[in-house]
């Protein structure tokens, strides 16, 4: 980029006026970018912080229910073509909500128990103790899981406009603002110029006034040297005709 | 009272809150014992076209297959949520990686014989410029 890329526009007063309000609008909207960006990162690495957080409390949850699922197939035997064969409706289901940081909409995921239980009677015969428990370690980790998701999805979301946001920033910061910069520079480099030959030309003027005015005066002394004296002329003679109505 | 609880919770379902007023599901795509606790726990569902929300993958199971299934459930739009196996993940790592949008999202799981390995999932590995590696495990 050379010192050569500005807005082409014509040097006069007009235009820096306007040149020096987008400067002034640019400023201001680099400061408001740059507080949303900062706003958007710091939620960011919260969202990180709790994605850790969670992912670390998953391990263990998934691993208790793990180990359920083998307490309950010791207790009940084997049962998991029946599990897999007598799938209808599902009874948890997710609720999309939207929380709105720094005019960004994140999804906030939560789940909800929705119709009864298809497996109510799995483990009648036996086991069933340890059937409930084992429900109730999958749902504390589906629980969990829609939660992890839900700071996934938001983790992605602002990952995405905070590199957005960001670009923005710098290409006002190095781009738009150095432009209008160089724009103003060039448009007050031509008015000073424009203002020294407007200056130079009132010089130039004054010295042939001051010269032909010398002129005169060495005339009129000449005059007066040679006897012809010259009146002055009457101002009150006006030399036109009275006017009568 | 209760009329006004109501009316707001209308007004609540109305406007901004439930954009979907009908509730999504998670997917699970996972080795048996995966499917079976999951599904026990309530998130298996059929809908009219006899699709299952859920794949099983065991040994024999091709990469093309939990790549066509993968590919099918992000193209769903009543599922928000997939999960899937960490070892199965990484069977079909090319094609969760090119799955960018928010919506579904991806969550990789521990499986009973593969224990949780932050370093190979595709959320974290993206967050390991930020953070230390430390802090991850």
């Amino acid at each position: 980029m050379s010192g050569k890329d500005r807005l082409p526009i014509f040097p006069s007063r007009g235009a820096q006026m306007l040149m020096k309000s987008r400067l002034a609008g640019a400023q201001k909207g680099h400061g408001l970018l740059k507080k949303k960006a900062d706003a958007l990162q710091m939620r960011f690495r919260m969202i990180l912080g709790k994605i850790i957080e969670t992912k670390t409390l998953m391990g263990e949850v998934m691993k208790e229910a793990a180990f359920s699922l083998a307490e309950a197939k010791f207790a009940t035997g084997d049962f998991n073509q029946v599990v897999l064969q007598n799938v209808t409706k599902a009874q948890i289901k997710i609720r999309s909500k939207k929380d709105n940081v720094a005019g960004v909409n994140l999804p906030v995921f939560e789940s909800y128990q929705d119709g009864t239980d298809t497996y109510e009677l799995a483990g009648l015969a036996r086991g069933g103790q340890q059937l409930a428990k084992l429900k109730k370690n999958y749902q504390r980790a589906v629980k969990l899981l829609v939660e992890l998701a839900s700071l996934q999805t938001s983790f992605v979301t602002l990952d995405e406009v905070i590199k957005i946001t960001n670009r923005r920033v710098n290409a006002i910061e190095h781009v738009i603002i150095p432009r209008i910069e160089r724009t103003l520079a060039y448009i007050i480099s031509e008015l000073d110029e424009l203002e020294r030959e407007e200056f130079y030309r009132l010089k130039k003027i004054q010295d042939k006034k001051k010269i032909a005015k010398a002129k005169t005066e060495a005339q009129r002394l000449a005059n007066i040297e040679a006897g012809k004296h010259v009146d002055a002329a009457n101002m009150l003679d006006e030399g036109d005709e009275d006017l009568l109505f | 009272m209760a009329k006004v609880k109501e009316a707001m919770h209308r007004l609540q379902e109305n406007t901004g809150a439930g954009l979907d007023r009908k509730g999504k599901l998670l997917a699970v795509i996972g080795d048996e014992d995966t499917c079976v606790g999951f599904l026990l726990g309530g998130v298996g569902e059929i809908n009219k076209n006899r699709q299952p929300n859920f794949m099983v993958v065991d040994k024999n199971t091709a990469v093309g297959e939990i790549e066509d299934t993968f590919k099918r459930f992000i193209k769903r739009d009543d599922i928000d949520i997939i999960l899937i196996n960490q070892n199965v993940a990484e069977m079909i790592r090319h094609v969760i990686d090119s799955h960018t949008q928010p919506v579904p999202s991806v969550l990789e799981i521990p499986s009973k014989d593969h224990p949780y390995d932050a370093s190979k999932d595709s959320i974290l590995r993206r967050a390991r410029g930020m953070f230390n590696p430390e802090d991850i495990h």
